[in-house]
């Protein structure tokens, strides 16, 4: 089996990473800018190692831990519109990690934050499970996940009225949107382990998603432990997108976006898709990150503002193909 | 001069100050609901007393005035209704540097009847100010400063913001930083002023002033100070402000 | 050589027996066609008998664990599920997931089993792109991949030409003559007829008749259970069964 795409995508990220590291408001020369990195020396050695090389490695973890959740949730549930954002996942991962700030979890404990947003993502991947049922129906999928998303985003921005902060009420967007402006290493930190660990969870179960590719009782019959691989894929997509929703908001469309432009040159392998949809969501968030600052440099361009514009007209299409499915 | 108002209602955070300040015993009817906010409000320990309102022309109008105070940029559609009523709506600007003080005072005691009370505040304030300005000169020059608040705002030196740091002996830093806006962090490190002086902080958490909490200002080599509300409204408090930067410099 | 042994198997849906009580052994060389009309309880004797349904009774098949199972029997659902585009070859292999994954062994066995199936040349198609029959060819060589002494097939032929019911039927039981057993449920009783050793013939749950076809054919169960009549005789060219007409019900 040749690897050809993989190293593609791994090379694009390598890339797309410098490409994220050279690029923001302070205007600083190419070599400069590595120099400093290596430094770490100067106003220009700051910028590099606080600013925007945190901001890169959330960029490429965010991008992954979507990526490849949304290309799990399509194994197991045989359906290619299943994705974190748009089956209310990443509202309800945002909606925790609100709580969690808004109530003091996060700033007294400090997994608070990660943790609510995982319990978040927890509580809607169960729901979803238990409402589309195992084998994922388009339409029952696509209404759970507007009722998800609407209950979530509503119980978010009524904590943020809530909040004695004039500041707080105005974070909707960002929560709904997505931003990876101004994250430091202490985001990193707080995210990395979870989406790792989520991430190496969902890796692990690519066998059992091709057989799943035959239908539950094929799997079952050719050795597929259903109850645990159903288990570790709750938990998978839940820490990464929950991981990665609180110290990115949420960020939409990857999961959908980029599985459905690899799968064919996977030949539509499910195992082999989630490495390959790791990598490209990794590529895409930075290649959009990398946009956003070079579209509106000072304005902080929420991500999702950029991957809708992208994602939604795919999302429509795939809607369109699958119609007769759905009528 | 006419005879002093009797019922004064101020619906705007800068105006109140004014008013507080200035107003006779039962003379201030109502001040903004912001006023009593001890993060914006320079005066909010003297509205503690005094009722408050939310800028609505009804609610205004109920509380039967004889003068409305408002901003510049208050609600057009609230003010008209109000003059429309037949209430004298007065709008005097928000002082742009610690000069114009003395004669907003005055302004503002004539308004309410009160002219002997604001030349008492005025003297006083220019007294103070001379006494601020001959500390500052004593004080090395060069020294950049910058105000960076929630969401990367700074206020801009043109303005009041800048006549506090130069009054305080401070320099303002440039580029960006001294248009004001939301400037990105990076362009603040690079700036690299000696001094950041952020906003205070609100209860609970808002991701704007989250990102105050970025471990990059640990790592610049800048003093760090809090504003606070004797920096807002160019009220006769922006002095507690220069003193309190010219303390922390003549401490160093 | 057994290859499976029920005892007892019961399977509930709900209250009601779907499978009652049906025993019997499968041993190495058969090909057995499990017979009887629309709700007799077929798919659920098979799906119990691996251990997909809860059940009670004992399937020695059921009671292996999951690995050993998969190395053991092969099953082929009802249901022609094929979620992606995969590519033939691609989707066959699936059937090497209980194998420890040599590449050579694998590409091995796919290449058996396309070949046995006829469908050698399809290997780089798009399994999804392929007519009904093509694709239930698919699965079945699928199965076969999988390469284990027990295949339990849930109506493999439904659906397809008269020349892919013969081949398939053919491969069963070559692969019966080969030491495998296989369990196929089956609607066409002449196919069944030709090509099964033994007939299991199941009615409303139980397991009714149970031998080589001649003894399970006879006018009698196919009057009770089938509620029709049929022309069988063993002739020159085999086994030769044709219904010919319903009987009402008294």
């Amino acid at each position: 089996m040749s690897y050809r795409l993989e190293l593609l995508l791994g090379a694009g990220v390598i890339l797309a990473l410098a490409g994220s590291l050279l690029i923001g408001p302070a205007g600083l020369l190419p070599a400069e800018s590595f120099a400093a990195l290596l430094s770490g020396e100067g106003p220009a050695g700051l910028v590099m190692r606080e600013i925007r090389l945190p901001r890169a490695i959330l960029g490429a973890l965010v991008g992954a831990a979507l990526g490849l959740s949304g290309a799990a949730l399509q194994g197991y549930l045989r359906n290619p519109l299943a994705e974190p954002g748009l089956i209310g996942v990443t509202g309800a991962a945002s909606l925790g990690a609100v709580i969690a700030l808004q109530t003091g979890l996060a700033a007294a404990f400090t997994l608070g934050l990660p943790l609510a947003a995982l319990a978040g993502a927890l509580a809607a991947v169960l729901l979803i499970l238990a409402l589309a049922g195992p084998r994922g129906a388009a339409l029952t999928l696509i209404l759970a996940g507007i009722a998800i998303s609407a209950l979530a985003g509503a119980f978010t921005a009524l904590v943020l009225n809530l909040s004695p902060n004039p500041y707080a009420t105005y974070e909707m967007v960002f929560w709904m949107m997505g931003s990876l402006a101004n994250r430091s290493f202490t985001h990193v930190w707080l995210a990395a382990p979870f989406v790792v660990v989520g991430g190496a969870v969902l890796l692990s179960l690519g066998r059992s998603l091709d057989a799943l590719a035959l239908g539950e009782d094929a799997a079952e019959s050719m050795g597929v432990r259903l109850s645990r691989l159903r288990l570790a894929l709750v938990l998978g997509v839940a820490s990464s997108v929950g991981a990665a929703t609180a110290v990115a908001g949420g960020i939409g469309f990857v999961g959908l976006v980029v599985p459905h432009l690899l799968r064919r040159a996977v030949g539509s392998r499910p195992s082999r898709l989630l490495g390959a949809s790791a990598l490209g969501g990794a590529l895409l968030v930075l290649l959009a990150d990398i946009a956003v600052r070079l579209i509106l440099p000072e304005k902080d361009l929420k991500l999702g503002v950029l991957m809708a514009i992208i994602g939604a007209p795919l999302f429509l299409h795939l809607v369109y193909r699958t119609r007769r499915e759905l009528g | 001069m006419a005879e002093a108002p009797a019922r004064v209602v101020s619906m705007n955070l800068c105006a109140d100050q004014y008013a507080l300040l200035l107003a006779g015993p039962g003379q201030l009817v109502s001040v903004s609901h912001v006023s009593r906010d001890t993060v914006a409000s320079p005066y909010a320990a003297l509205a503690a007393e005094v009722p408050v309102n939310h800028g609505g022309a009804e609610e205004i109008w109920l509380l039967r005035p004889d003068l409305v105070l408002a901003h510049e940029w208050s609600d057009t559609r609230v003010l008209a209704i109000l003059r429309r009523l037949g209430i004298d709506v007065l709008q005097i600007p928000v002082p742009e540097a610690i000069a114009e003080i003395p004669d907003t005072v005055r302004a503002y005691g004539d308004a309410l009847g009160q002219s002997a009370t604001a030349e008492l505040l005025a003297t006083a304030f220019e007294q103070r100010l001379a006494d601020l300005e001959f500390r500052a000169a004593a004080l090395p020059p060069g020294k950049t400063a910058t105000l960076y608040g929630a969401n990367g705002y700074s206020a801009g030196m043109t303005g009041m913001a800048g006549d506090i740091l130069r009054h305080a002996g401070l320099l303002p830093a440039g580029g960006a930083l001294f248009a004001g806006g939301s400037v990105p962090l990076e362009t603040l490190v690079m700036e690299a002023p000696d001094m950041i002086i952020t906003g205070a902080r609100y209860a609970g958490w808002s991701r704007s002033e989250a990102l105050l909490d970025h471990p990059v200002f640990d790592a610049l080599p800048a003093a760090r100070r809090l504003s606070g509300p004797a920096w807002a409204c160019g009220t006769p408090r922006v002095l507690d402000a220069v003193e309190a930067l010219l303390a922390v410099r003549e401490a160093s | 050589m057994t290859l499976l042994t029920l005892t007892d198997l019961t399977v509930r849906r709900g209250d009601c027996p779907v499978v009652d009580g049906v025993s019997f052994t499968l041993g190495a060389g058969e090909f057995v066609g499990l017979i009887g009309p629309n709700g007799a309880g077929k798919t659920s004797l098979l799906r119990g008998a691996l251990g997909l349904l809860p059940h009670e009774g004992h399937s020695s098949v059921a009671e292996l664990p999951p690995g050993p199972r998969s190395r053991h029997v092969a099953f082929l659902p009802q249901a022609r599920e094929i979620a992606w585009p995969m590519q033939v070859a691609d989707l066959v292999r699936l059937g090497r997931h209980p194998h420890d994954a040599r590449a050579k062994a694998d590409a091995d066995a796919v290449d058996r089993a396309l070949r046995r199936m006829g469908l050698a040349d399809y290997a780089p198609r798009l399994a999804t792109q392929l007519s009904g029959g093509e694709q239930a060819r698919v699965l079945i060589a699928r199965a076969l991949a999988q390469e284990t002494p027990l295949i339990l097939a849930d109506e493999p032929v439904a659906g397809l030409d008269p020349a892919a019911q013969i081949a398939a039927a053919r491969v069963f039981a070559d692969l019966a003559g080969e030491g495998h057993a296989v369990l196929a449920s089956l609607h066409d009783l002449g196919l069944a007829a030709r090509h099964c050793t033994r007939l299991l013939l199941m009615d409303r749950g139980r397991l009714v008749a149970d031998g080589p076809p001649s003894e399970v054919l006879t006018p009698q169960n196919l009057r009770d259970v089938f509620g029709i009549t049929a022309h069988f005789q063993t002739g020159p060219e085999g086994p030769i069964f044709q219904p010919l007409d319903r009987v009402r019900p008294q």
